[in-house]
């Protein structure tokens, strides 16, 4: 299970879900492996206004993870050349492919590259742990928790 | 026509040996793919987007949603996660590689994403399910509720959903359409070769504000071969802020005018215009 998804995962319980402690699910004995991917540029400027950058930073510090920057990147962060003014960039009218910047590749190979393969999930509020087995969480409830 | 939601609960329904064949069906793979992309072109996305796959089963339709453009997928590659109900389900899923990440989960019990999370939703040839509950405690109804509920709060606005299923018949269509209509969606139908027997049957779901063209006759506005069936009630042959003769805005602006031309109106209060209780 990818750290990106990790970023949106709130506790399944229904009584959780007006708490703030349900989310994020906090990662327990996890188990992690790096699945290579391709370079998505398009979905990373498009996903990076709904990331919740603070509870990132959690996360990977609770995996042991190298600490992300405290402010989040910004759109032009992520493509080479962005800082250049709008007025310049609207002169190139021809498409110009983006190339990715360092900031760019490091936000995928933590968002869509780094996956959780087994361990358990934590529910800050109710402390339901959720397994992950093969990268697949289950969250299937028993009845009296719906 | 059998319905295997009549036969079993989905998890033990499709156990190995039905996943398999479920999977490898070509026939099956068919129309599924068909159905995916149908789908697709009423999600009409543009940029490599967040979906959420509810019942994805072994990832045909998720295969779909992780190929690039250039591969007929609009907008693509996007990011995909999938939940079904199935564990041999998602462990061919699992053999196949696919992009997106896995859940084991029931959708009838809720859809557990922090608000705002998602771009779009797919679901193909999965919500009938949700009409059968399999124990007494829970009831197609609250099932259907929780479910749309869940799914509403975890897209963006201005984002859709579309829903492929097999209703067994009018009342399932209502209740599926309903349910999503109490949840918040602008819900409609979209019907595929109606009257026969590959009828199939899409609920098209709009999430209000954003970019959005209304609710599924703007979706499908320019579409070829389409047409539209609106069975909303409206207001014959009124216009907006028009009155009715007799009605309390009427009345007062009938005394106001009196006032100004000097005569002698009765003073207006919260009873002004209203009937006169029956006596006997």
């Amino acid at each position: 299970m990818k750290l990106l998804t990790l970023n949106f995962l709130t506790c399944a319980i229904k009584t959780c879900k007006t708490q703030p402690a349900s989310f994020p699910l906090h990662p327990r004995d996890a188990e992690l492996e790096i699945v290579e991917t391709d370079m998505n540029l398009p979905f990373l400027k498009n996903i990076l206004p709904r990331l919740m950058w603070d509870e990132l930073r959690t996360i990977t510090s609770e995996l042991g993870l190298p600490d992300l920057p405290p402010t989040p990147p910004t759109r032009s962060n992520l493509v080479e050349g962005g800082e250049k003014d709008a007025v310049a960039e609207e002169e190139e009218q021809e498409e110009v492919v983006e190339e990715p910047t360092q900031t760019a590749k490091d936000l995928h190979r933590i968002l869509l590259e780094t996956c959780i393969k087994e361990g358990k999930l934590v529910c800050g509020a109710c402390g339901h742990e959720y397994k992950v087995m093969e990268g697949v969480a289950n969250f299937l409830l028993p009845g009296h928790l719906v | 026509m059998s319905r295997p939601e009549d036969i079993l609960p989905p998890d033990l329904f499709y156990n190995d040996t039905e996943s398999r064949k479920y999977t490898t069906s070509s026939r099956i793979q068919k129309i599924q793919s068909t159905m995916t992309h149908r789908a697709l072109s009423l999600l009409s996305l543009s940029t490599p987007s967040l979906i959420l796959d509810i019942g994805c089963g072994s990832g045909l339709s998720g295969e779909i949603l992780s190929r690039p453009e250039s591969e007929g997928t609009p907008g693509g590659p996007h990011i995909w996660f999938g939940s079904d109900i199935s564990s041999s389900m998602l462990g061919i899923a699992l053999e196949k590689e696919v992009d997106g990440d896995l859940f084991l989960a029931d959708a009838g019990q809720g859809v557990p994403f922090r608000p705002g999370t998602f771009d779009a939703a797919i679901s193909i040839s999965a919500i009938q399910w949700l009409c059968n509950a399999e124990s007494s405690e829970e009831s197609p109804a609250g099932r259907l509720s929780r479910f749309f509920g869940g799914l509403y709060s975890s897209l963006r606005r201005g984002g859709r959903a579309v829903c492929q299923f097999y209703p067994k018949n009018e009342d399932q269509k209502k209740m599926v359409s309903q349910a999503a209509i109490k949840a918040g969606f602008g819900a409609g139908l979209l019907e595929d070769d109606p009257g026969t027997k590959n009828a199939k049957t899409y609920l098209v779901l709009t999430v209000g504000g954003g970019e959005l063209d209304g609710d599924i006759t703007g979706v499908v506005r320019g579409m070829d071969g389409v047409d539209v069936m609106d069975a909303r009630r409206r207001a014959k042959g009124m216009k907006r802020g028009e009155e009715r003769k007799g009605s309390k805005a009427w009345i007062m602006r009938k005394k106001e005018q009196m006032e100004r031309q000097g005569k002698v109106v009765k003073a207006s209060s919260k009873y002004t215009g209203r009937k006169r209780r029956v006596q006997f």
